[in-house]
């Protein structure tokens, strides 16, 4: 076996790969992960709803309810571990319509039954109570207390810094082009070269069907359910605290409307199937769906708050659950495949799944020296003044501001830079540090950034990229005067 | 606590203006923070002419407007801190800035004068369909990157949004060897100057598409074509106008928005037609001593009316800073506060009251109005009563306008209770 260069390789740097990783790091296990962008979080786990879900939604005895509500359990206990923004904010499906409570009544059943806690069936008046804002339409809602939102990038780069930082080696711009069986094992051609595998984890998002499909003839198919988002400045933030679902009903399937961890008000997804898995365009027809059907929920939503509008993909698997485990008749294959909603809220007991799995396959055991916590970029914005000036005294460039919308510092860049996996584009460090997040999107802080970027990272001005190459932000030199 | 006569944030055109007047007007303990590297602000990315017409009668660019000011302040030798951003104001005029020298410092000031500009509306606010790749500018990043970085952000562009800035970045991003197909404005008129749509489109052959706007932008990595489409009185698009242009780059001109985070902090009231304080005829927000002026206050066309303003801002930060110290206090008449109200084709005004028995001699009130007009009066009331009535040949929103109210006139009114300007029919 030891010809082969990896115990592991884990296609896919979303949030579930970079889960599986994590998990996996525990063990005596070389493991790599392979990611096409130059980012972990740069496919699904960058646009969805960032939502923690309670787990009522699932047909019982699925493994999207199985895995929801482990997940869910976790969450709390992970993000102190793993220092990423969570708040179990708690969330409501409204009813709107007298006719629709038995579909109500059936959602809170199929909650109990996942063994999600605390739900309660409450009055519209009681919704109102707690969240003033909601539609005078409101006839009941189920409450759900262990509801929660999560910062998706703060998860998923968390989970990734600390896989990395316990061992796995992590690929970047590195797209696996084929998957083929080899004794003991799997090659992966990559745009990088040629690497093998005892274990494959198949975690590639919207393109797992096509992994899948290369190693089985147990056929998976993904559909790419595209969604759009709105997403409002922070002087709407508190216009509701809950996360607000619609009971899918007369009005057809609904759309949330939810504050995020960063303070801004998140309304969407729409749901389209669509062919090309690359295709997150967003369409006017949506975008006007979005606030068409927020508007039922909620009352007085400010649409002239809007900051940015983003559409991401759900890897919709046609049987309508999520696929997780061996491939039947490719061992040691892994698919952790159709991964839509409740996929965030998932991951994380995805990844105790799969790599207690793989390890008991391989037979290795728990090494020593495994680290589970992580420590996140010092938000210096939320810091007390007191804290704060300590802080710029011990590093200075925590007193320079660069993004003036969010408050983010120079030291804050460099650090999302210069840590573990730094960031090695715009994207990614607006994903670390919120910087270009806010009310100008980028406008004021675009070019300082990119001053940053260059110099830590040694590198021309010009190459700096907005994601992944080709998507440079400057064609050149200005012209200069004979 | 450090405390400080008048705090001015921001030293751009307003700042620097606002502090030289202060301190011709006798105060000497002046503190200006600027958050960049260099005093002057948008101006130094302006590096086009047309600047100082009126305040120096002669043409100047912006880096050598703002550096006459500039000089000015270093010749009055008025304290000033680069690379400070101040994160909090309180009612009680507390200030708490940052910096990497000073770190975090809380100051008390006697007076402050808000001078923080405005940004850009992002393609966000405006819900554009399509792709999110890279080659999408707001105007004034484009600038900053052409003019003060040095680089070139594109080679085919299209602009959306006929702003001032979007017009100036047409002509500039052409001389920089870009090809700008077009530019497509939403409303039926452009909202800059008439001046830039000669110099910067017309004379480049650069076309202006009235009422159309951009329905999708095309490209995952980079931008690789933009579609406008026309939209109707509603400013919808219309389906099956739309046209493709291949590009690699879309700019945004779409409007700018006075920067007011940090006034909220003052208990300042805020008009929502300008997003910038109310003030009153002395450029005193509700907030007791704090003053503002400059595109904080409403966004300007002419920096040069931002240089006026801000001076009248600074003269009154010193008066009342010299008020409260219980010296040279002027003679005060009971105070006879009268709202002005915009109506009829005027969207707002600045100031929003007037002190009829303290205000100086003459005051200009600045306004813009909602429509293109052609052959119309701008009219002023006090009460029901017809004071002027001015022919204008075209009024336009991109244009700001003012009128002059000068208190001789209030004598006959003791018992004014409202000043009111409209436009006017025949």
């Amino acid at each position: 076996m030891s010809r082969l260069n990896y115990d592991v390789v884990v296609v896919g740097g979303g949030v579930t790969g970079c889960a599986v990783a994590r998990e996996l790091s525990r063990y005596e296990l070389n493991c790599c992960l392979m990611e096409r962008a130059e980012d972990v979080c740069s496919g699904t786990s960058k646009a969805n709803s960032a939502i923690v879900h309670a787990g009522y939604d699932a047909v019982p005895g699925s493994l999207k309810a199985k895995f929801n509500v482990q997940g869910n359990a976790m969450m709390g206990t992970l993000s102190k571990e793993l220092d990423f923004e969570f708040q179990r904010n708690g969330s409501m499906v409204l009813c709107f319509a007298e006719e629709d409570r038995p579909g109500l009544d059936a959602l809170y059943d199929k909650g109990v039954a996942n063994g999600v806690p605390d739900l309660q069936i409450i009055s519209g008046e009681e919704a109102r109570a707690m969240e003033p804002n909601l539609s005078d339409q409101v006839v009941a809602a189920l409450y759900a207390p262990t509801g929660g939102i999560v910062c998706p990038f703060g998860l998923t780069i968390a989970l990734a810094e600390n896989a990395c930082d316990n061992g796995v080696e992590f690929k970047l711009n590195t797209e696996v082009l084929d998957i083929s069986a080899v004794e003991g094992g799997y090659m992966l051609k990559t745009n990088q070269g040629e690497f093998t595998a005892r274990f494959v984890v198949n975690a590639a998002g919207v393109y797992a069907d096509v992994f899948h499909n290369m190693v089985s003839g147990r056929k998976l198919q993904l559909i790419p359910r595209k969604g759009d988002y709105c997403l409002l400045d922070h002087e709407a933030g508190d216009h509701v605290s809950h996360t607000i679902f619609q009971l899918p009903g007369k009005y057809g399937k609904g759309v949330l409307v939810a504050p995020t961890v960063h303070g801004n008000l998140l309304l969407g997804p729409t749901a389209v199937d669509v062919e090309d898995k690359e295709n997150t365009a967003t369409t006017a027809q949506e975008l006007a769906d979005v606030i068409q059907k927020t508007a039922i929920s909620v009352k007085n939503i400010p649409y002239n708050k809007v900051i940015t509008s983003f559409s991401g993909l759900r890897a919709h698997e046609t049987g309508d659950d999520f696929v997780i485990g061996e491939a039947e008749d490719a061992e040691g294959f892994f698919d952790a495949a159709g991964i839509e909603s409740p996929g965030l809220s998932s991951a994380p007991a995805i990844g105790v799944y799969l790599a207690e799995l793989i390890a008991k396959k391989a037979g290795a055991g728990k090494k020593d020296g495994f680290k589970s916590e992580r420590k996140g970029i010092p938000q210096v914005s939320k810091l007390s003044f007191e804290e704060r000036a300590a802080l710029i005294k011990e590093r200075p460039d925590y007193g320079t501001i660069v993004c003036r919308c969010e408050n983010v510092s120079e030291g804050e860049i460099v650090d999302a830079i210069r840590r573990t996996l730094g960031a090695t584009s715009l994207d990614g460090v607006k994903r670390r540090v919120r910087q270009g997040m806010g009310r100008c999107q980028a406008g004021f802080c675009t070019p300082r950034t990119m001053e940053i970027l260059a110099r830590e990272l040694g590198r021309p001005m010009e190459s700096i990229c907005k994601n992944g190459p080709g998507s440079e932000i400057l064609i050149g030199e200005g012209r200069t005067e004979g | 606590m450090r405390e400080h006569d008048i705090v001015i944030i921001g030293g751009g055109p307003a700042g620097l203006a606002a502090a030289v007047s202060a301190r011709k007007a006798g105060i000497q303990d002046i503190l200006i923070l600027e958050r960049d590297h260099m005093l002057g602000g948008i101006l130094n990315q302006c590096i086009h002419n047309g600047f100082g017409l009126h305040t120096f009668k002669e043409e100047l660019t912006g880096p050598e407007y703002a550096s006459r000011f500039i000089k000015m302040v270093e010749e009055e030798k008025i304290p000033y801190r680069l690379n400070t951003i101040v994160v909090d104001i309180t009612k009680e005029k507390e200030i708490t800035y940052i910096n990497r020298e000073e770190g975090l410092v809380t100051i008390k000031a006697g007076a402050v004068i808000l001078a923080m500009g405005c940004r850009e509306r992002p393609r966000g606010a405006l819900n554009i369909p399509g792709y999110r790749p890279a080659g999408i500018y707001s105007a004034g990043t484009a600038q900053r990157l052409t003019n003060m970085e040095g680089f070139q952000v594109g080679k085919e562009v299209v602009i959306l949004g006929s702003g001032d800035i979007g017009l100036i970045m047409a002509r500039r991003m052409t001389l920089e060897g870009a090809k700008v197909k077009v530019v497509a404005e939403l409303m039926p008129y452009s909202g800059g100057l008439k001046r830039n749509i000669v110099q910067c489109l017309d004379d480049y052959g650069i076309p202006l598409k009235l009422s159309h706007t951009v329905v999708e932008i095309h490209g995952k990595e980079r931008v690789t074509g933009i579609t406008i489409a026309q939209v109707d009185d509603r400013r919808k698009p219309i389906p099956g106008t739309e046209e493709y242009y291949s590009c690699d780059t879309l700019l945004l001109s779409v409007g700018l928005i006075p920067e007011n985070e940090l006034t909220k902090g003052t208990g300042a009231s805020m008009s929502r037609v300008t997003s910038g304080p109310n003030v009153n005829d002395r450029l005193e927000t509700g907030a007791e001593g704090v003053f503002a002026c400059g595109n904080v206050l409403h966004v300007h066309d002419l920096v040069d009316f931002v240089s006026e303003e801000a001076a009248l801002a600074g003269e009154n930060a010193a008066h009342y800073v010299q008020k409260q110290k219980g010296g040279q206090a002027a003679e005060e008449a009971q105070s006879h506060e009268v709202p002005l109200f915009a109506e009829n084709g005027v969207r707002y005004t600045v100031p929003q009251t007037l002190d009829v028995a303290n205000m100086k001699d003459m005051v200009v009130v600045r306004f813009r109005v909602s429509d293109v007009f052609k052959n119309r009066s701008i009219a002023v009331y006090y009460d029901d009563q017809l004071i002027s009535k001015r022919k204008k040949k075209v009024l336009a929103p991109g244009e700001m306008e003012q009128v002059i109210l000068k208190k001789d006139s209030f004598s006959k009114y003791p018992d004014l209770k409202k000043i009111t300007i409209c436009t006017e029919g025949e």
